[in-house]
């Protein structure tokens, strides 16, 4: 049965792979990045909307969260690719957007939206519960000390939900990576559409949808490696640890601060 | 605030009230849910003044305490700190209304509170603990604050540990870090919230010394506390809160030694076997 396969093959894609597929590859990186972040700061938006005292706003909060977690990612994709621009009567994704050099394709700027969209709806409900884990004495501190909401969320609360959210931050950008693939449908060329385009020339799909499944992996294992990292300097601080919150996640990032560090 | 009235027909004439008064409550009333925690709670504190407000648990002392600051809203009465009414403001008709939360906050400034469970910034060193208001509310040039966080750091005794995070701190050493930081904004008056209740039996004695050099240095002080040894030798008056009101108030040697209330001798009683 296995010798059915292809194995030139798997390993050209495996070993060699060519500049379009690493375009690809980067496409698919990108996409993950942006829209990861687009997701965390739409889902703080979200968050601190949810206990605004402002009644309307909890609700505009509440609706997001409902459509875009109720509805499947696949049907967000395509109504803001497809839908958006009639719905709102102009173009509200452009064409093309140009960065210098660097130039995103509308569909790509759809792609970013719709999962970063949805992306948020899920960091709302992860910052929030990051939020509340914080002991309520601390916000009492803060505002007894004449420091008004705003100002106690941003440098009492948040640098202390930051660490309870980082766990499951990690894995919410795990399950991007792997998503990103959705935009295939709306003509991204990225990781898995290069696959596609492979096996609709040559029905070999054992090997090129093999071999893009092990570059997934790769990517995810990756990130899995780099957020074990960071949650163990994470939970080093827990164990009080002197270092800043800043410190800690700089050390993460740049393991070699800290052995600069050991080596003071 | 359906239920409260004009501020100006609730002051009975006989009040008399000076320019060394620093708070003045009157008939404050707080209710949890169907649980009425205030009753009706009438207190005057004067400039440099140390008052051990004292009572058994659930009489209501640190609910009043909180309302001082306005952590929690009162339902009826009102609350005066260097005569400027806390949390609410009168509206043209005598009405109160809740206060805008910039004018909370700059109340609130003024008036420092050590909590039972300290409430550091774990994030934070001791010194960012006590440069963070000066700095973000106040505005005080970073120089200058961390000068005079340096010194408070240095009065109760922690000079050494400016750096090391609250986490690395014993439990006495973080709730002296909390009164330096209550301190940095050169508050008026202080509350301090069952200081010591949360401490090992060997810490108490360093956070009370440090209360009480404050109360020698002239600072006007609100304690609720269960040390009697603390009342006795540094409060100049000692209120006995149970069940939501003040039921005695005297000087610490009448209160100890000749308590007038039933429940004031009953409680003594049982605390001081």
């Amino acid at each position: 049965m296995l010798a059915a396969v292809d194995w030139h093959v798997v390993s050209e894609r495996l070993f060699h792979p060519d500049h379009v597929f690493l375009r690809a590859l980067l496409t698919t990186v990108y996409i993950a990045i942006t829209a990861q972040i687009l997701g965390v700061v739409l889902g703080l938006v979200a968050a601190l909307m949810r206990m605004s005292h402002i009644a309307p706003l909890r609700w505009l909060s509440g609706f997001y969260v409902l459509i875009f977690r109720g509805t499947p990612l696949l049907v967000q994709i395509f109504f803001i690719y497809y839908g958006v621009d009639l719905l709102f009567g102009f173009n509200v994704i452009p064409v093309s957007l140009n960065f210098g050099i660097f130039r995103l394709d509308g569909a790509v700027v759809a792609g970013i939206l719709a999962l970063g969209l949805n992306e948020g709806a899920y960091m709302r409900e992860i910052i929030r519960a990051g939020i509340d884990a914080i002991d309520k004495g601390q916000m009492e501190a803060a505002r007894s000390l004449g420091m008004r909401h705003g100002l106690a969320m941003r440098r009492i609360i948040l640098p202390q939900a930051a660490r309870v959210i980082v766990p499951p931050l990690g894995n919410e950008f795990n399950a991007m990576i792997k998503n990103t693939s959705l935009v295939f449908t709306i003509g991204v060329y990225e990781m898995f559409s290069d696959a596609e385009i492979h096996y609709s020339t040559t029905f070999k799909p054992v090997e090129f949808f093999g071999a893009v499944a092990v570059w997934y992996l790769l990517l995810t294992t990756v990130w899995t490696m780099i957020q074990t990292l960071i949650e163990r300097k994470l939970a080093a601080s827990e164990r009080g640890e002197e270092l800043s919150l800043r410190e800690r996640l700089t050390e993460a990032v740049t393991p070699w601060q800290a052995w600069a560090r050991g080596a003071r | 605030m359906a239920g409260m009235g004009s501020r100006s027909a609730l002051v009975p004439d006989a009040v008399e009230t000076s320019a060394d008064t620093v708070v003045l409550a009157s008939d404050v009333h707080k209710r949890f849910g169907r649980l009425q925690v205030l009753k009706g709670v009438d207190l005057e504190v004067r400039r440099g003044e140390v008052v051990c407000v004292v009572g058994p648990s659930g009489s209501g002392k640190s609910t009043f305490l909180r309302c001082i600051n306005h952590l929690e809203k009162i339902d009826s009465g009102w609350i005066e700190v260097n005569g400027h009414l806390i949390g609410y403001r009168e509206r043209q008709d005598g009405k109160l209304v809740e206060d805008s939360e910039k004018s909370i906050a700059r109340q609130r400034a003024e008036i420092g509170i050590v909590f039972q469970r300290f409430n550091l910034f774990p994030h934070k060193t001791a010194l960012e603990n006590v440069i963070e208001a000066p700095i973000k509310v106040r505005g005080t040039p970073k120089r200058e604050a961390i000068a005079g966080a340096e010194a408070l750091l240095d009065r109760v005794g922690l000079a050494e540990k400016r750096d090391v995070y609250p986490g690395k701190l014993s439990g006495g050493q973080q709730q002296r870090v909390a009164i330096a930081r209550a301190l940095a904004m050169n508050p008026s008056l202080m509350l301090f919230d069952e200081a010591t209740s949360a401490l090992d039996p060997e810490m108490i004695g360093e956070v009370l010394d440090v209360m009480k050099v404050l109360a020698r240095e002239g600072m006007t002080m609100i304690v609720v506390t269960h040390e009697m040894g603390f009342a006795r030798e540094a409060a100049d008056r000692v209120a006995m809160m149970d069940e939501g009101r003040i039921v005695e108030e005297a000087t610490p040697s009448r209160f100890f030694d000749t308590p007038q209330e039933e429940r004031s001798k009953r409680f003594l009683s049982k605390i001081l076997k």
